[in-house]
């Protein structure tokens, strides 16, 4: 046995690394908004609203991403909705890190010090004024480290958007491995593209972390 | 007739079983300041923050000039922004410098321009003798210079009058003086002032009234003089003697 992968190969790959690079940012995206938004539903929401959050939540975290996909790709079409693969790949891994990067904001909300929205409120803010410059500001800096974690775990779950037909890095590599009958060696340089990803994501991350960090305030500030 | 600044009638309020505070009225006139003393437990906290609607008494009203605060139409968010709160733990918002802290109120509640604000916020922070620590983030702040920017957070808003929460009972002895030094500058200067606190320095210098308070009721007010020579129940002298004691009367 011997490595045979093909240099020419490299640039389909880097086609497909575009594309999950765009897909993985814009699910990303949707995740942070929705995420702020379903977390603050569950912290300060009466129950009308806190209840269909939490069920949200409940729902995209307890049942498999493929699944999600499958029913929203291939199921949808049966209620008459038909949406390209692109849309549903995107909708199925932004709903799902939507829910999953909520509990981490929630977590963070939550471990903002209590008396920080005494003090707002007792300033003359409103409760959006309050969330919007005082809790949100804090909660967003504790909630990096974990946060990462998820954003990460999404850049390779979104692997799985190539059995909807969207050409990522690993509908490339599945494509060019099979033509050629050359599994491992492609799989392999795809696991390196990832890897490649995930590193370069973690740096990032790390240099948000350092940047946007104020002293005492964060996971850093305990262990002083 | 004047009507008195605030006006507190008839507070109730019951946590669970418990009944914080049983009845409780009194009045704050123009310039004057109220220290509020009793065993843990009785309510004065719970009171003060009734008078901010920062806990929602169960019965009872409460008037600023007039105004109810306590009335379910009220605008409290504005209520609340010509009323200063200064809290036991500083409550300082953790992401924002001094200066920052200062000037959040005035920008975001009172719409100042921002250049206005900080302006502002910086000449507050000097009044308590903090100008030099404006870009400091309050965990690189001793516990004492962390509460004088409270104080300077409460009076950037221009308020009517300010609530001391315990304002010295979260600090190590040696940083007591220089809050209590600004606090009795503020009331010196005309500050209306509500204070929970045991340091009777401060209350025997500045207070007009002190008001003992036991089991969610007050039992005794009067002028300091009155309440420390001659107090007319048995449990204000008893109080007055074992908190004198363990605070002892330094201020000067």
């Amino acid at each position: 046995m011997s490595f045979l992968f093909k240099w020419e190969w490299l640039p389909k790959m880097a086609s497909g690394l575009v594309v999950t690079v765009e897909v993985t940012a814009t699910c990303i995206a949707i995740g942070i908004v929705l995420g702020v938004l379903l977390a603050l539903g569950r912290v300060y929401g009466r129950r009308p609203i806190s209840l269909p959050c939490s069920l949200f939540i409940q729902f995209f975290r307890g049942t498999p991403l493929l699944v999600q996909l499958f029913i929203i790709y291939y199921g949808l079409p049966n209620w008459g909705i038909r949406l390209p693969a692109f849309v549903s790949g995107i909708l199925a891994l932004g709903l799902n890190t939507a829910a999953y990067q909520a509990e981490y904001f929630r977590g963070a909300i939550q471990s903002v010090k209590k008396g920080q929205m005494l003090a707002a409120r007792s300033l003359g803010m409103s409760l959006t004024q309050s969330i919007r410059f005082v809790i949100l500001p804090q909660a967003l800096r504790l909630v990096i480290p974990a946060w990462s974690n998820e954003l990460i775990l999404m850049l390779k779950s979104s692997s799985i958007i190539y059995l909807v037909t969207i050409y990522d890095i690993m509908g490339v590599s599945q494509k060019i491995a099979a033509r050629h009958f050359n599994y491992f060696d492609v799989y392999v340089v795809a696991a390196l593209f990832y890897l490649a990803l995930v590193l370069i994501v973690s740096l990032l991350l790390r240099l948000l972390e350092h940047r946007v960090q104020i002293p005492g305030l964060g996971v850093h500030a305990d262990r002083r | 007739m004047n009507t008195p600044l605030l006006k507190v009638e008839d507070i109730h309020k019951r946590y669970g079983n418990e009944e914080v505070l049983r009845g409780v009225s009194f009045e704050v006139n123009r310039g004057e300041t109220k220290v509020f003393i009793g065993p843990s437990g009785t309510g004065k906290s719970t009171l003060l923050r009734c008078v901010n609607q920062l806990t929602p008494p169960d019965k009872g009203q409460v008037f600023l000039e007039g105004t109810e605060v306590t009335h379910h139409k009220s605008d409290i968010n504005r209520l609340r922004a010509s009323i200063g709160f200064v809290f036991q733990d500083f409550n300082l918002f953790a992401h924002l410098t001094a200066m920052q802290n200062v000037s959040i109120g005035p920008s975001k509640v009172t719409r100042m321009h921002k250049e206005q604000a900080q302006a502002r916020a910086l000449a507050e922070l000097e009044r308590v003798g903090l100008g030099d620590k404006a870009n400091a983030y309050p965990a690189q702040l001793s516990g004492g210079q962390q509460q004088r920017v409270s104080i300077a957070r409460a009076l950037a808003m221009d308020p009517k009058l300010i609530l001391f929460d315990e304002p010295t009972s979260a600090l190590d002895p040696e940083l007591i003086g220089e809050v209590l030094e600004v606090m009795i500058e503020l009331a010196r200067e005309g500050m209306t002032m509500l204070c929970v606190t045991h340091e009777m320095g401060f209350a025997r210098s500045v207070a007009n009234e002190i008001i003992f308070m036991e089991h969610g009721v007050i039992v005794e007010q009067g002028p300091p003089q009155q309440m420390f020579t001659n107090p007319q129940h048995q449990r204000t002298g008893e109080f007055l003697r074992k908190i004198s004691e363990l605070y002892g009367e330094t201020e000067k």
